[in-house]
């Protein structure tokens, strides 16, 4: 029993920072149809960023939290602006491939400032670690957990209550029909990259102390967050959340019971399955899917 | 033509005159270098490339080869197997050069040993595989500063021994280091009357390794071996510190980075690695042979890039220096270099262990490279 709780909460742990970066992929897909496959290395800004503010300029905590979120937003502007607004393309391939390139550049910069090592700070509690049956969780991972939950309910609220989230969700259904209602399409697609530019560094700053964080590793984070995105359903908050932590705990099951060596396939075989038997995903619509036509 | 226009022409004639007959009087010794400078080697290549660029100024400061001055030639392979191919076509027909020293990784060097062998240029690899200088008699051009990873393996079952453990679980990074190091462990188990209960495995980039550690603590295992380079190593250690496992942790020689200490903090505390000297070279007592030029190497290293050169940097810098001596006693033929490596390599102290070379061995290191190290209040201790 108590290795089974260990194999749940190492999974709850690695499947919660999934479901934070599956949440990045839902919102820029939620206001522009485009998955923006930078969305790894936001996270990854967000947690050398904290460091930097937290360890680097002696901030205090908070002020470097803010000051990480503020960046992040920024970059995420700057990156809207200067790849995806002078396109003036609504091709998604197009777009979605700039986004590849955006992700080649970012992490080019970052070795270029933070240089190859990986880098950590101290968890945002001390402390140690909680046993439960005999069984240990970190307390970050209730921060990271934490995070993902706030971070659900509130872009909940904003995309259902807000008239900007809505505007933003009507510019992903056709962007032709919202301009046409007086929407301004290209604002709400640049809100929608600063947005999603700050859930993925949060997620990066409440991670760093259980992952450690270096330049390269996005690609990764971004591959499991994107086929927890694609569990859930594209653009469902609820379904990345189950979505990452299903990957998250599959994962630690298969290495707990089969074999680690298998771990890292559990993702990509969800994916495909899903792809093959439920392409909207386990909460997604289908009937949505096609009349969004794509 | 009009003197005003005349002049300065001419005065840049004059130059490129004399830069030639310089260039002429001392010609240079040309060396050259494969290092994975950028990619996914590049934390080896970095390294490597810094040591070799410090060396070559101290090394024309002190009048250079018997007067020559050294150059080396550095070609970034970027991590990549026919980069580096290419880059040793191109060192050895175009700039050629006496030696290579380089690859960074034990897959390039694979790639270049046919060329060098061809072309009879003498090779030193700066990777571990015991493949790039075994078996012997097809490697006569090839030599590697690095080293085995058998030797750490044989260093660390010959701690456990003492320790009365025989029963370990072992836990590895799924890239060529950790399948390298996961191989040597078995390989050196039987042998070393250890007994691998479990094996487990995980990725570069993992954020949490709970479940293998889980696994190898219900497997009866008296130790656990951590076999990988990077943040994989910390997150391993501050994972057996969260569960308090009662059994020891090993780690491979990628451990030897200060850094490391730094990310686990308290969870470093009695991690137990075999290292290279460079790491603990002040802690070594004065009359070791290595401890001077240890000294030397570091501190000017760490004075001018502001880091830890680390095992890396002295896989490359004892690459040159056996190049730079033999050049300086045998001649710059490629032959000359090649014999007198071969040969005259005897109780020669570099930076990752003190070097005999012989025809039987291409290396020149076994397992009395290392130190055993515990990690005690957040610092290096040499084990007995």
């Amino acid at each position: 029993m108590t290795v089974f709780l260990q194999f749940l909460f190492s999974g709850l742990t690695v499947g919660s920072v999934y479901a934070l970066i599956g949440m990045g992929f839902n919102i820029i897909y939620n206001a522009t149809s485009i998955i923006n496959l930078a969305q790894g290395e936001f996270v990854v800004i967000g947690g050398l960023l904290m460091w930097f503010f937290l360890e680097s300029c002696n901030v205090p905590f908070f002020a470097a939290i803010g000051l990480s979120i503020l960046s992040a937003g920024l970059i995420g502007l700057i990156m809207e602006r200067l790849t995806i607004r002078p396109l003036r393309t609504n091709d998604l391939l197009v777009m979605t491939m700039v986004t590849i390139a955006v992700s080649i550049v970012m992490r080019g910069l970052l070795m270029f400032k933070f240089g190859k090592e990986p880098y950590s700070y101290a968890a945002f509690t001390e402390g140690d670690p909680l046993v439960i049956g005999g069984a240990v969780i970190q307390l970050q991972t209730f921060w990271v957990l934490g995070i993902t939950a706030a971070c659900i309910l509130g872009l909940y609220a904003f995309f259902n209550l807000t008239m900007v989230g809505k505007a933003m969700r009507a510019c992903s259904f056709d962007p032709t029909a919202a301009s046409l209602v007086g929407i301004p399409v290209s604002r709400m697609i640049m809100f929608s990259f600063i947005l999603s530019a700050v859930v993925g560094a949060v997620g990066g700053a409440a991670i760093t102390p259980i992952s450690l964080m270096e330049y390269d590793k996005g690609p990764m984070l971004a591959v499991k967050g994107f086929c927890a995105a694609i569990m859930g359903g594209l653009g469902r908050g609820r379904g990345a959340i189950v979505g990452g932590l299903t990957i998250g705990i599959l994962e630690s099951m298969t290495a707990g019971y089969l074999h680690s060596g298998l771990k890292d396939a559990v993702a990509l075989v969800i994916l495909l399955a899903i792809l093959f038997f439920r392409p909207a995903g386990m909460f997604g619509n289908t009937t949505m899917q096609r009349l969004k036509g794509h | 033509m009009r003197m005003s226009r005349f002049l300065p022409m001419a005065a840049a004639l004059m130059f490129i005159v004399l830069a030639a007959v310089n260039g002429h009087a001392q010609e240079p010794v040309k060396i050259g270098a494969i290092f994975s400078v950028t990619g996914a080697a590049s934390f080896l290549g970095e390294p490597e490339k810094n040591t070799v660029l410090m060396l070559k100024e101290q090394i024309n400061k002190s009048g250079g080869i018997n007067g020559r001055p050294v150059e080396i030639i550095i070609e970034d392979s970027k991590s990549d197997e026919s980069a580096a191919v290419l880059a040793a076509k191109k060192l050895i027909e175009r700039d050629k050069v006496i030696a290579i020293i380089g690859p960074s990784t034990t897959g390039e060097s694979m790639a270049v040993i046919p060329i060098a062998t061809k072309a009879q240029v003498p090779l030193i690899s700066a990777a571990a595989g015991a493949g790039i200088t075994q078996p012997v008699k097809d490697r006569y051009w090839i030599f590697k500063t690095a080293q085995y990873d058998t030797s750490a393996v044989e260093a660390i079952y010959a701690h456990l021994k003492r320790q009365g453990i025989t029963k370990v679980g072992i836990v590895s990074v799924t890239t060529g280091f950790g399948d390298a190091g996961r191989k040597a462990l078995h390989d050196m188990a039987k042998q070393s009357g250890i007994t691998i209960v479990s094996d487990e495995r995980y990725g570069p980039k993992d954020a949490d390794m709970t479940a293998q550690l889980t696994k190898i603590k219900a497997s009866g295992a008296q130790a656990v071996i951590n076999w990988s380079i990077g943040p994989g190593q910390v997150v391993v250690a501050k994972n057996w510190t969260a569960l308090k496992m009662g059994i020891p942790l090993y780690q491979s020689h990628g451990w030897g980075s200060r850094k490391n200490i730094e990310l686990a903090g308290k969870a470093a505390e009695g991690v137990i690695a075999p290292l290279s000297r460079l790491v603990v070279w002040n802690k070594l007592p004065d009359k070791h042979p290595q401890k001077a030029l240890l000294r030397q190497y570091s501190q000017s290293y760490e004075a001018r890039f502001k880091s830890e050169p680390g095992a890396f940097g002295g896989y490359a810098h004892d690459a040159l220096m056996l190049v730079v001596e033999a050049a300086k006693k045998a001649g710059t033929d490629r032959k000359a270099v090649r014999d007198h490596i071969e040969n005259q390599v005897k109780k020669w102290p570099g930076t990752s262990g003190v070097f005999t070379m012989s025809p039987n061995d291409h290396c020149g290191l076994d397992k009395t490279a290392f130190e055993m190290v515990v990690v005690k209040n957040g610092d290096w201790q040499i084990l007995k």
